[in-house]
C-alpha cells in the first residue's frame, strides 16, 4: 500500500481510475434505480415503502464503511506521519456526512408510516446521529486550527476514539431492545432477505461505492491541491513581509 | 404511470426518500467539482505568476548565502 501513498503517484493513480468508478457510479445507478423502483415487488407487511430501504440500508452501510476508512486513515496518519492519509480522512469526511444524514432523514421517512413515529431515542438510531454528529465534530476540529497539521492531528485523534461507536452501532440492535429491525443481510447463517430485492440492495451499495470512490478522489485532488497552493501562498508572504520591511 | 407514482398510498415517503439522496449526493458532486477547478485555477494562476522569478531568485539566494553569508533580503527591492 505504502507504495501508491505517494501525492504525485496518487494523481497519476487516480487519473487511470477515475474514469472507471464514474463510469461503474453511472451504470450502477442506473440499474440499481431500476431494480429498486422498477422490477422489485413490494413487501408483503410493508407495500412500496420497501422502496425506501434501497437507498436507507446501502446509505447506512456507507456511512459506517467510510468511517472505518478514515479511522484507519488517521491511524497511519498518526503513526506514519503520511500526508496523504490525513488527506484522504478530511476528503472523505463530507462524503461520510452525507451518507449519514441521508441514512437517517430515509429512516426518519420509512418509520413515520411503517412505525408511527418519525424519531425514537432508542439504541440504533441513537448511536447513528452520535455518528452523524462525529462526521460533523471532525471537519470543525480539521479546520479550528491556524496551523493545518495541528487540525489534522486533532481530528485524526476525535476518528480513532469515535470508531468505538462503530460496532455499538452494528449491535445496538441485538444488545439492546429497539424499534429497529436486527439485520437481515449481513448476519451469520447468511442473508433472510428474498434474492428479489437483495438485488437491488447490493446494486446501489455498489452504485453508492463507486460514488464515494469517484468523489473522493475527486475531493482528494483537491485537497493536493490547496496545500500546494498554501505553500506557494506562504513563500510569497515570506516575501511580501521582506519588501513591504523595506519600503517602511 | 400514475399508479407507478402513487406508490401504493405512499408517494410522500417514498419519493421524498429518493429526492433527498439525489439531492445530497449531486450537491456533494457539484461542490466538489466547483472546488477542484477553483483551486486547480488558484494554483495555474500562482504557479504562472510566480516560477521564473523564484526560481532565479531562490538560486541567487543560494549563491549570495554562500559567498557573503549576508542575508539576501537586504540586496533585493
Amino acid at each position: 500500500m505504502h507504495r501508491f501513498a505517494n501525492p504525485a503517484r496518487f494523481l497519476r493513480l487516480s487519473a487511470v481510475l477515475l474514469p472507471w468508478c464514474a463510469g461503474a457510479t453511472v451504470i450502477l445507478t442506473i440499474l440499481g434505480l431500476w431494480f429498486s423502483l422498477f422490477s422489485s415487488p413490494p413487501d408483503y407487511q410493508q407495500g412500496e415503502t420497501v422502496r425506501i430501504m434501497y437507498i436507507h440500508v446501502p446509505a447506512a452501510w456507507m456511512s459506517l464503511f467510510v468511517y472505518t476508512n478514515m479511522a484507519i486513515a488517521a491511524a497511519v496518519g498518526l503513526v506514519w506521519k503520511h500526508p496523504l492519509a490525513d488527506l484522504f480522512a478530511k476528503a472523505a469526511a463530507p462524503i461520510g456526512a452525507g451518507f449519514t444524514f441521508v441514512c437517517l432523514v430515509t429512516g426518519s421517512l420509512w418509520g413515520a408510516p411503517m412505525w408511527g413515529t418519525w424519531w425514537v431515542w432508542d439504541a440504533r438510531l441513537t448511536s447513528v446521529l452520535i455518528l452523524f454528529f462525529l462526521y460533523l465534530g471532525y471537519m470543525a476540529l480539521v479546520n479550528a486550527f491556524d496551523d493545518p497539521q495541528r487540525g489534522m492531528k486533532a481530528g485524526n485523534v476525535l476518528l480513532l476514539v469515535g470508531i468505538v461507536n462503530v460496532p455499538i452501532i452494528k449491535f445496538s440492535v441485538d444488545w439492546w431492545n429497539t424499534l429497529h429491525q436486527p439485520a437481515s443481510v449481513v448476519r451469520m447463517g447468511g442473508p433472510s432477505i428474498d434474492p428479489s430485492m437483495l438485488t437491488p440492495l447490493l446494486v446501489m451499495a455498489g452504485a453508492f461505492t463507486a460514488y464515494f470512490l469517484s468523489v473522493v478522489m475527486l475531493r482528494v485532488r483537491t485537497e493536493i491541491a490547496q496545500r500546494k497552493i498554501q505553500t506557494l501562498r506562504l513563500s510569497v508572504a515570506g516575501d511580501g513581509v521582506v519588501t513591504d520591511g523595506m519600503q517602511g | 404511470m400514475n399508479e407507478f407514482l402513487h406508490m401504493g398510498g405512499y408517494a410522500a415517503y417514498v419519493w421524498p426518500a429518493y429526492g433527498i439522496a439525489t439531492l445530497v449526493l449531486l450537491g456533494l458532486l457539484v461542490a466538489t467539482w466547483k472546488g477542484l477547478r477553483n483551486a486547480e485555477a488558484t494554483l495555474k494562476a500562482l504557479e504562472s505568476a510566480r516560477p521564473a522569478r523564484r526560481r532565479t531568485r531562490n538560486s541567487g539566494r543560494k549563491a549570495a548565502d554562500q559567498t557573503a553569508g549576508t542575508p539576501v533580503e537586504a540586496s533585493e527591492g
